[in-house]
């Protein structure tokens, strides 16, 4: 076990007659652990008393990686991180290199960019949901969810000829000029998923076995959330409205008109109804992008070899799963001399104990399916 | 010998009741082999209607529409290597799977398919039926301690205490239609205001079913809402009790990956399965001997005459007819290409040979025996639709919730349809 370990792994038995403490290796080899996650339970029955993540099954190096990688070269390996929602990483390393650089993309460029990230954060929450459902028992939304992200898929496989790690944009703007017909299919697909969201709330949304599973379960206040750093629908679901996408407006988010939703109690049926709320929002948001879309050009002029000054850099986005943050230090060289990803789901992944302390097996996994994360991004 | 054989064949009871251990034996070996087709049948039927629920096609390759799926399943668990873990208990692991399957076609004597279709008729046989399909629990804790490992022996704890808190309300539910049987107009338990003997009240699977006759309804009917009531509690009470969806809890994947049988593997994982689906079987069939009129036909009183009789004896021959086209229409839709020519003759194969039962079983001889069997297997199959439908809708409950429902919910309610029941049985 992890020698440095926060939990006490003694199991004890005061008297003859309290149970037996148990010690469950939950993972990393396990179905609801969202990939390669360890955790450590320590049990009084089927009541939790503590956790310990045990993390790195996954780890590749990726920050390391990019110590020796120019900048260009680094971007497709940011799609990895959170598979998921490749776009969004691409999105947040391609500003943060911009920033560096001292340019901006174009207009149109960030129009497309907001375009496929919104797309990309309506499919990650499509697949937390399914997943998370699943989790919880109930099979169905899986398959629903990811019949309606197939459509997503699609449209970014025309666009840049991959499906999940698409490496969309380029640092200055975009490399492909939108497809013929890109438009029309963004169109169709605004009418098609609208009604599929109702299906999903109509599988969930009342059902009184799923309100028993997720209201009043790892309940997590502002307070707490904030001081553990947890960002993203887990924040906004405990009531901060905080959402980088109005707080400090990147990309071309200054120019729609959407709202935040937030949740009171910051419990697990709150974190749900707000992922769905903010579903139904970056529809709003790709509606207006789609409809008003600026002419020009695509790329900004940027050199052949970038070669940032000296100097460093911090950049965040809104990610599906919470602030993404890339800090970049530059030598002057064409590769970075540090680069560190400020992860959504590994600072999420912290307020698991805080959250499961006190409650029940089954809650552990709602939880870990609430707080949505991918061990790709945790581990890195 | 022979006229041990023939002699039964004049009687009008059960062989069990007749002493006739031959037709008994018969009866037994029919059971066991239709149960354990109807288990087969029930696997594949589950995985298409699953898939269709999820808008999936289900098994598509092992067959024409995946139909040898469960015999291709079969043999792969048949031939699997036979895992005992090195901790575990080898006598109870090995006498586990075997008690579950035990408790569960045990059962089976005293289901009545017909009015002498059984294999005996207890005076007791609701009794008999509840005590042993509770033995059950025993596999299921035998198999969660002997594995030596922690998630099933968890698995094996939740669903004892799951099944015998569900047994219950259960019972409750099932003395609320016991009383049910024993009221015949006015008159007190056990003694009808005629005085004949049909007021009494019966344990008998075969009584219950003709006491719902006798009365002209189905219990499920009876007092309303009072029938309904039990019937709805045993109803949740049967999917908790088979450890199904939303009550599968102990085999809860996503938390304990597969429960008090993770440690099992091949024959011995199948016999769990085999477990598993028949006490479904045998559950669904309880229900429908209380509440759903056993063997009768839909309106036996209120369509009765002749024609409605002849109409109604129609129904299996058409069922398999229809099915038949069911086939045939996949034959018509099979893609025109070589690689599929075999699958098309073999659904073609599959269709004629229903369409062949579907018109057997319109011939007057047969259809007027095949009748009983055929309502109380459609009446079991409804059930068997149902446990598909929750599990593709539901989520799981959580285990403190399940048993919250169970002792908070489920108990006082049946408590008060057993009391209200009593009073009404007196009162009227």
């Amino acid at each position: 076990m992890n020698p440095t370990s926060n939990l006490d792994l003694d199991t004890r038995q005061e008297t003859f007659l309290d149970a037996n403490e148990l010690i469950i290796n939950m993972g990393p080899q396990h179905p609801a652990t969202h990939g390669v996650l360890r955790v450590i339970l320590k049990l009084d029955g089927e009541k939790v008393l503590g956790t310990e993540c045990v993390i790195g099954y996954l780890h590749r190096g990726v920050e390391k990686i990019a110590e020796n990688r120019t900048y260009t070269m680094f971007n497709p390996y940011v799609d990895r991180m959170d598979y998921v929602a490749a776009v969004s990483n691409g999105l947040g390393y391609c500003e943060a290199v911009e920033k560096l650089l001292n340019v901006e993309a174009p207009p149109r460029a960030k129009y497309i960019r907001v375009i496929l990230t919104e797309l990309n954060r309506l499919a990650s929450h499509q697949l937390w949901l399914g997943t998370h459902a699943l989790d919880i028992g109930a099979m169905t939304p899986l398959f629903y969810t990811f019949r309606d992200r197939e459509e997503i898929l699609k449209i970014f496989e025309k666009y840049c000829g991959a499906r999940l790690t698409t490496h969309a944009f380029r640092i200055g703007g975009c490399l492909y000029e939108t497809y013929d017909g890109f438009e029309a299919d963004v169109k169709k697909f605004l009418a098609f998923v609208p009604p599929k969201i109702d299906e999903y709330e109509e599988l969930l949304t009342t059902n009184r076995i799923w309100l028993e599973r997720t209201k009043n379960v790892g309940n997590i206040s502002a307070k707490d959330a904030i001081a553990l750093g947890v960002t993203g629908p887990v924040l906004r679901a405990s009531g901060v409205k905080w959402d980088l996408r109005k707080a400090q407006p990147y990309a071309a988010y200054s120019d729609f008109d959407f709202e935040i939703p937030t949740g009171q109690n910051g419990d697990t049926y709150d974190r749900y109804l707000v992922r769905l709320a903010e579903m139904r929002q970056s529809l709003r948001i790709i509606d207006q992008a789609v409809n008003k879309i600026p002419e020009g050009p695509i790329m900004a002029k940027i050199p052949k070899v970038i070669k940032p000054a000296v100097g460093e850099i911090y950049h965040s986005i809104e990610a599906p799963k919470g602030e993404l943050g890339y800090f970049i230090v530059s030598d002057g060289s064409t590769q970075p001399y540090r680069v560190r990803v400020r992860p959504p789901s590994f600072v999420n992944l912290q307020a698991l104990d805080l959250m499961v302390r006190g409650q029940l097996v089954a809650d552990v996994i709602a939880v870990i399916g609430t707080l949505d994360i991918v061990l790709g991004e945790v581990d890195r | 010998m022979l006229d041990y054989i023939t002699s039964y064949l004049n009687s009008s009871t059960t062989p069990g009741q007749a002493g006739n251990y031959f037709w008994a034996t018969v009866y037994i070996l029919i059971i066991f082999a239709g149960v354990s087709i109807a288990v087969m049948a029930m696997n594949w039927i589950e995985r298409k209607a699953l898939a269709h629920f999820q808008i999936r096609l289900g098994p598509m390759r092992v067959g024409p529409h995946g139909l040898l799926q469960p015999i291709a399943d079969a043999i792969k668990l048949l031939t699997k290597e036979d895992i005992i873990p090195d901790g575990a208990d080898k006598l109870v692991f090995w006498i586990a799977p075997l008690i579950i399957l035990c408790a569960a076609f045990t059962t089976y004597i005293v289901i009545p398919f017909g009015p002498t279709h059984a294999v005996t008729d207890l005076n007791i046989g609701i009794l008999f039926m509840l005590g042993v399909s509770s033995l059950g629990v025993l596999g299921v804790v035998m198999a969660g301690w002997a594995s030596n490992s922690h998630y099933p022996l968890i698995g094996g704890l939740r669903s004892s205490a799951q099944m015998v808190s569900y047994e219950v309300a259960m019972g409750l539910a099932v003395v609320a239609a016991i009383l049910m049987s024993s009221l015949h107009g006015m008159g007190f338990y056990g003694v009808a205001s005629n005085g004949s003997a049909t007021g009494v009240g019966t344990l008998s699977m075969i009584g219950i079913v003709q006491a719902q006759n006798e009365q002209q309804t189905w219990f499920l009917f009876k007092f309303f809402p009072l029938g309904f009531l039990a019937f709805g509690i045993f109803a949740i009470a049967m999917v908790a009790e088979t450890n199904r969806a939303p009550f599968d809890l102990p085999e809860a994947e996503s938390e304990l990956t597969a429960g008090f049988h993770t440690e099992y593997s091949g024959l011995r994982w199948s016999l769990f399965m085999l477990g598993e689906y028949a006490a479904m079987i045998a559950v669904s069939s309880i229900a429908v001997t209380l509440w759903m009129g056993g063997w009768m036909r839909p309106f036996p009183h209120w369509l009765a005459g002749d024609t409605w009789d002849l109409v109604f004896s129609l129904f299996p021959g058409i069922t398999f007819l229809v099915l038949a086209a069911f086939a045939f229409l996949g034959v018509i839709r099979m893609p025109k290409h070589p690689l599929f020519k075999i699958q098309t003759i073999g659904l073609a194969g599959f269709g004629a040979v229903l369409g062949l039962i579907g018109l057997v079983l319109l011939l007057p001889p047969v259809r007027y025996r095949i009748l009983d069997i055929y309502w109380f297997s459609a009446k079991v199959a409804i059930f068997m639709y149902l446990y598909i439908w929750y599990r593709a809708t539901f989520p799981r409950y959580r285990f403190d919730q399940l048993m919250k429902l169970g002792w908070k919910v489920m108990l006082p309610l049946a408590l008060g349809v057993l009391i209200l029941t009593a009073i009404l049985g007196v009162v009227l």
